[in-house]
């Protein structure tokens, strides 16, 4: 790939082997480009982390200077803060039930798009209207409304409203999320439309019925995409907060049932003012983050198929 | 898809079964769109009532509650508000961005893998972790409760995810392009502003759409940095209406969140083949 410079630079001058002041020019010219990410990347990520991991440690009310408390807002979070676990939990619901649906129901409907003739690009555009829409403020005051008493959905079920029904609020903020399922179609169907016919045509000539087919052919063809799409998808949804605070009206609840991670970590930094312990539990989640997407990885060797490994 | 002339029958109704079906979803899709914009122009004591879509007359009213602005603050103001924080993300990101993108893409220098592998590990950086922080370094500098905590980011190229989607793009492009441009004696600046910024136009205004968009939509960050009411963005003046449960307050809130969802339905109308091609391209070829 970059090895392509070489040659062009000797074309120029055949007899010397690649020179090396035009090489150093262009590295001068590359930090130029590079400048203001590696601005940004120090000071407003490596910087950053750096000082909440430090301030993890600390007691900081952001008027007092931090005053160091070692271990203790961590031991606090794990042994004594009932709330923070709740968050934990109701956090972890949410994405077991928000990502799987959303994922399951962006491949149903690609897979419905595929081999559609007319009409495909309407849908497409159509079903992904919801993901650019979704995250506003707006939505999530109408899905509130929605699901509250007397909403439509209470009008339907008679199932009073979700949103007072600890246990069913966070349901509602999952099936926001659900909805959105556009984003993760649209790539989806990109990445089915990637796959060789002769794939099909190979399979069905041994005599793979529809479901035969899309488990030996699509799935596995699928798979870097549908890990792409998980990887992402997970890594959202552990973030979520819009809906959250919207369906619950800022409060998290009821009785805490929709105080999502991000919501507590707002509420313990910005509204309580304790900036150390919002930055053990942002750390926390980095972490959690990490190994979780650490674990996609690993798994993922023994259910993504790249094509390129295995062909040729 | 496969339709043998002799198995043509059974392959439209399957065909008419598909739109059904996909017509079934959409409209239950729409619905909350529907709902929303039926409830902007109810009167209060429809709101709740019923089941209704559609409202025993048009109150108009709503929208002229909404249009007077919330707390004091004309509704020009706060679209005026967020459209210059969504216009100074869009202008920071685009140029920030395809900056860093030429140099990992097109390139050579020393940490260029370390580095490249750094830049796509932050697009899975909680934002949390580093948003205490930033939010002290602002605070120092006097400048919470401005619009730079905002804007001044996406200048710095924060956001990996559009780096990497232009790293993307550029890749795909031709490179003997670029070596004839070096040829004619053409430097990487020239060769980046003349030869590549030019073909990389699709990415870049996927970038800017995006840009615009998650920004126009962001509250999390407008809501921890801004505090004067005439400060605020179209985004955090709904947010008064959060707590507010009474329901005369329905319809002009309503009315207020269609006016906040405006630019973006007409943004997505007009550049729907971008958007969803951008949002395509960015998972693929990787």
């Amino acid at each position: 790939m970059t090895t392509t410079a070489i040659p062009a630079e000797a074309k120029r001058a055949p007899a010397a082997a690649p020179k090396r002041r035009p090489k150093r020019e262009r590295e001068g010219a590359a930090w130029v480009f590079l400048s203001p990410w590696v601005l940004g990347a120090i000071v407003l990520t490596l910087l950053p982390m750096a000082v909440s991991l430090y301030l993890s440690f600390t007691d900081y009310d952001l008027f007092n200077p931090p005053k160091w408390v070692g271990l203790r807002n961590y031991v606090q979070m794990f042994t004594e803060d009932p709330r923070y676990w709740r968050s934990v939990v109701t956090t972890l619901t949410y994405v077991v039930v928000a990502v799987p649906l959303q994922l399951a129901l962006a491949l149903v409907v690609a897979m419905a798009l595929k081999g559609m003739k007319r009409g495909k690009g309407f849908y497409r555009s159509a079903f992904y209207a919801p993901s650019l829409l979704g995250a506003s403020m707006s939505i999530a005051l109408v899905w509130r409304a929605i699901f509250n008493d007397g909403g439509t959905v209470d009008h339907l079920l008679g199932t009073g409203g979700w949103v007072n029904k600890p246990g069913w609020a966070l349901l509602a903020v999952a099936l926001l999320t659900v909805w959105q399922f556009g984003a993760p179609m649209v790539i989806f169907l990109a990445g089915l439309q990637q796959i060789p016919a002769e794939l099909y045509e190979a399979a069905a000539v041994d005599g793979a019925g529809k479901w035969r087919q899309f488990v030996a052919v699509t799935v596995p063809m699928l798979s870097p995409v549908l890990f792409f799409n998980l990887v992402l998808q997970t890594i959202q949804a552990f973030q979520v907060f819009t809906p959250a605070f919207a369906v619950s009206a800022g409060k998290g609840g009821p009785a805490d049932s929709t105080l999502v991670y991000t919501m507590y970590l707002y509420d313990r930094g910005f509204v309580a003012s304790h900036m150390g312990y919002a930055s053990a539990m942002a750390w926390v989640l980095l972490l959690v983050i990490g190994v979780v997407t650490a674990v996609l990885f690993r798994t993922s060797r023994s259910w993504v198929f790249y094509a390129s490994e295995g062909d040729r | 898809m496969t339709s043998t002339t002799a198995a043509r029958k059974p392959v439209r109704w399957g065909r008419v079964a598909l739109h059904a079906g996909c017509l079934a979803a959409l409209l239950v899709m729409l619905y909350p769109l529907a709902w929303l914009l039926a409830t902007s122009l109810k009167p209060a004591d429809e709101v709740i009532a019923s089941l209704n879509l559609l409202p025993s007359h048009l109150e108009w009213s709503n929208y002229k509650t909404a249009l007077d602005g919330v707390n004091d603050v004309s509704i020009w103001r706060l679209l005026g508000n967020s459209l210059l924080i969504a216009g100074g993300a869009v202008l920071g990101n685009v140029i920030s961005c395809s900056l860093a993108a030429y140099a990992f893409a097109r390139l050579r220098f020393r940490l260029r893998g370390p580095l490249f592998a750094f830049m796509i590990a932050t697009i899975m950086l909680p934002h949390h972790a580093v948003l205490i922080p930033q939010y002290i370094i602002f605070n120092q500098l006097g400048l919470v409760n401005t619009y730079w905590p905002l804007i001044l980011p996406k200048f710095l190229a924060t956001e990996a995810f559009f780096v990497f989607l232009i790293v993307q793009f550029m890749r795909g492009l031709p490179r003997e392009l670029e070596e004839a441009a070096r040829i004619d004696g053409c430097g990487p600046f020239r060769s980046f502003f003349q030869v590549v910024l030019p073909l990389t136009r699709p990415a870049l205004i996927t970038t800017a759409i995006f840009t615009f968009i998650w920004t126009w939509n962001d509250f999390f960050t407008q809501l921890i940095y801004l505090f004067d009411p005439d400060k605020f963005t179209i985004t955090l003046a709904l947010r008064s209406f959060v707590d507010a449960s009474s329901t005369s307050a329905f319809g002009p809130m309503f009315a207020l969140s269609v006016i906040a969802l405006l630019p973006i339905v007409l943004f997505f109308l007009a550049f729907q083949r971008f958007l969803v091609e951008g949002m395509a391209s960015s998972g693929l070829k990787g």
